[in-house]
């Protein structure tokens, strides 16, 4: 196995500030390795429907029978060994909504990320998962008025099961691709939204995901049902400690977005350099909704995500924002899917990324038009910033069209952090490492003022530890 | 402030190699505060490189030795002689997308100056300096030279040099480019400049600028070296008759 890239490749401080890891004293954890039994033990221990019991063993199965994908970066994921993990670990025994209740041990990690902090500020409703569980979870009254529901997936599944049942896997199905199957095999955790019709959630609503064990895999799942007219804005955000060991989390979302409705689901994930992230996230918009992903990749060793939408009803819009970080020894396979099946459907996909070091960036997008979905128009934009000489981009834009009708736009730039940005910003009197963390925070500036303005100071924060020790 | 008999800005024997081409071969100049030489000469001879090359620039090699005040600044890097009062205008201004004018220009002016300047107190001044400019307020959000036409770029560069008050100003081409609205503007910043003691030089090709800012010294530039230096009546000599009479061997080279 490959050596393991260590904290001091990846940002200065992320060891300190999230690369911490508490003892593993758990309540409850399955043995090592993936099987039947274990599948069956998850089920059992949250005491699920049968009909979620079957779809967790039938899902291993297609798991099982499924080869690894023989693209992106093969050489990284045959590294994963699967029976080195353990697929569901719990912490506490149950879920609290008060933060006083959360043990002490736990408490203090989301205390130290500045959760309850940010839950006071400005969220609407806060879950934080620690390992495979939530183990807090709180939502403000009126929201719970509105009729707006928002839970961990398990409780979802117990307290709403038939709403649950119409949805699950409706948009991402088991065999969609073989980490979907693990997920759906092994999901713990994730959040559950309900959001009425023509009901406005007005400030967002947040999950954070900590992953403390070692070889450990976290498997959220999410699903957020945005009904007709309905508008609501998720965030997530993800740490890990920093392990000589990989972890592995692969989560699957799914969004559904009736007639009129509008979400949009923002990604702030700082993973530590021993996580495979590999994520599906999909969503349905019918007619006249409105789908955004604002996806920002920081850290992990693997990533390989690409947030899709498939655009069923007339003139539903997609959109797709994202960045990524590839630091030394890291590779950021992230991307965007667009499926047109409705006529004026409309789509927007804008993809930067950054390589510093030996990292690597890979744009991989897919936007297709169905045959009949006339007048749809389709941009994507792909812009890659190389930092160093060993740092590497790769850009692999799909384009399936069927149709005649349609405006199709596309553009894609590399560029290097240049000494001749370097010597006009110098000589303005900026210093070098000031200079380029200036022209790294304006390369994602346009992804940065998307985001609420607590996110955008992190993100601005996290960009400058990132490049921190590029001097040279 | 400094000694007031020192010059502001000198170089001696200064030589700029790109790769192992020698393209600037022995250049002396010297500055006074509130003066303004012109540098002018035929395409390619040498001149903008000698402006980077004094600023700095990473891509050339420079021999020689090169002072601001009387203080030897040969070996520091770009960022350290703008903060001890040096400043180059560009001729070709580099983008930096995602960068507010506003927000780079903050940046800079408290790199420059040692100490930042508070918010409000820096927005008046940018823009009444944006205002001596004719600029539109709205110049300040936009994107740092992303998008700009060649006079936008221009008078930024002019700007900046107003806001950053430097001691001594290399102006590279910076009537390149120009309808005659955007030059007599130009032209108007740079008075302003010297009549608040700054010492420039300003690289050119054409005597247009010239028009409006009357230069002390002209000097006339031709294959790396200064060949002819004068008053004023030097350019308009120039004007009409071109570089040829001056030194004919060196008008075909470089």
């Amino acid at each position: 196995m490959a050596s393991t890239p260590k904290v001091a490749d990846i940002g200065t401080d992320y060891g300190q500030r999230y690369g911490f890891h508490d003892p593993e004293e758990y309540f409850m954890r399955t043995p090592k390795g993936l099987s039947h039994e274990v599948v069956e033990a998850i089920s059992r221990l949250k005491k699920e429907p049968e009909w979620m019991r079957e779809f967790r063993h039938k899902a291993l199965d297609i798991f099982l029978a499924k080869p690894m994908p023989t693209w992106g970066d093969t050489q990284m994921l045959s590294e994963i060994d699967f029976d080195d993990i353990t697929y569901y670990v719990r912490a506490t025994e149950k879920q609290e909504t008060s933060w006083e209740d959360v043990p002490e041990n736990v408490k203090r990690t989301f205390d130290r990320l500045g959760i309850p902090e940010a839950e006071r500020k400005f969220l609407a409703g806060v879950s934080a998962q620690y390992e495979s569980e939530v183990v807090y979870h709180s939502v403000k009254e009126e929201l719970t008025k509105q009729g707006v529901i928002f839970l961990d997936m398990d409780s979802g599944l117990r307290e709403h099961e038939e709403l649950v049942r119409k949805h699950f896997a409706t948009v991402i199905p088991i065999a969609d691709n073989k980490f979907a199957a693990l997920n759906s095999a092994v999901w713990s955790g994730g959040s559950f939204i309900y959001v009425p019709k023509n009901t406005e959630v007005a400030i967002p609503l947040q999950a954070y995901f900590r992953i403390n064990a070692e070889r450990m895999g976290q498997f959220e799942r999410t699903l957020i049902i945005a009904d007709e007219g309905a508008k609501v804005h998720y965030i997530e955000g993800c740490t890990a400690p920093v392990y000589s060991t990989n972890s592995l989390h692969s989560a699957v979302v799914e969004l559904i977005a009736m007639k009129g409705a509008r979400i949009r689901y923002t990604t702030i994930q700082n993973w530590s350099n021993n996580i495979y992230n590999l994520v599906t996230k999909r969503a349905v918009a019918w007619e006249d909704a409105v789908v955004e992903w604002v996806d920002g990749n920081l850290g992990s060793k693997l990533t390989m995500k690409y947030p899709a939408v498939i655009l069923k009803g007339e003139r539903a819009h997609g959109e797709v924002l994202s960045i990524a970080f590839a630091g030394p020894g890291q590779h950021q396979d992230a991307g965007a899917k667009m499926t047109h099946l409705a006529p004026n459907t409309t789509s927007k996909i804008t993809s930067k990324s950054i390589s510093k070091g030996t990292g690597r960036a890979t744009y991989r997008g897919l936007v297709k038009v169905r045959k009949g979905a006339s007048g749809c128009k389709t941009s994507v934009q792909c812009d890659a910033l190389l930092i160093g000489e060993a740092a590497r981009t790769d850009t692999y834009p799909t384009m399936e069209i069927a149709e005649d009708q349609v405006r199709v736009e596309h553009e894609a730039r590399v560029s290097k952090l240049g000494d001749e940005q370097l010597f006009y910003l110098r000589s303005r009197g900026l210093k070098d490492d000031q200079a380029r963390l200036m022209i790294v925070n304006g390369f994602i500036e346009p992804f940065v003022k998307e985001l609420p303005m607590e996110y955008a100071v992190e993100l601005n924060r996290l960009i400058e530890l990132e490049m921190e020790g590029s001097v040279g | 402030m400094s000694d007031s008999s020192q010059p502001v800005f000198s170089c001696k024997d200064v030589h700029v190699w790109i790769a192992d081409k020698e393209v600037v071969k022995g250049v002396d100049l010297e500055i006074s505060a509130g003066e303004i030489h012109a540098i002018m000469g035929p395409n390619g001879s040498g001149k903008s490189t000698l402006a980077n090359a004094l600023m700095g620039h990473p891509a050339y090699t420079l021999e020689g030795t090169v002072k601001l005040a009387g203080e030897d600044v040969t070996s520091l890097s770009p960022d350290e002689k703008a903060r001890k009062g040096m400043f180059l205008a560009f001729q070709y201004p580099v983008a930096v997308p995602g960068v507010t004018v506003a927000s780079f220009l903050r940046a800079a002016v408290s790199a420059v100056r040692g100490t930042e300047t508070p918010v409000r107190e820096f927005r008046k001044e940018l823009l009444s300096r944006m205002e001596d400019l004719a600029m539109d307020p709205a110049f300040a959000g936009r994107y740092l030279n992303d998008g700009f036409s060649g006079g936008e770029k221009k008078r930024l560069e002019i700007l900046q040099l107003l806001m950053l008050k430097p001691r001594f100003a290399l102006l590279d081409e910076t009537d390149s480019g120009l309808d005659i609205d955007a030059l007599k503007v130009v032209a108007e910043g740079i008075n302003a400049a010297a009549s608040q003691d700054v010492g420039m030089v300003l690289v050119t090709h054409y005597q247009r600028l010239l028009n409006y800012v009357r230069p002390h010294v002209v000097h006339v530039f031709m294959d790396g070296r200064i060949v002819r230096t004068g008053g004023p009546e030097l350019a308009l000599e120039l004007e009409e008759r071109g570089y040829d009479w001056l030194e004919p061997a060196a008008a075909g080279g470089v």
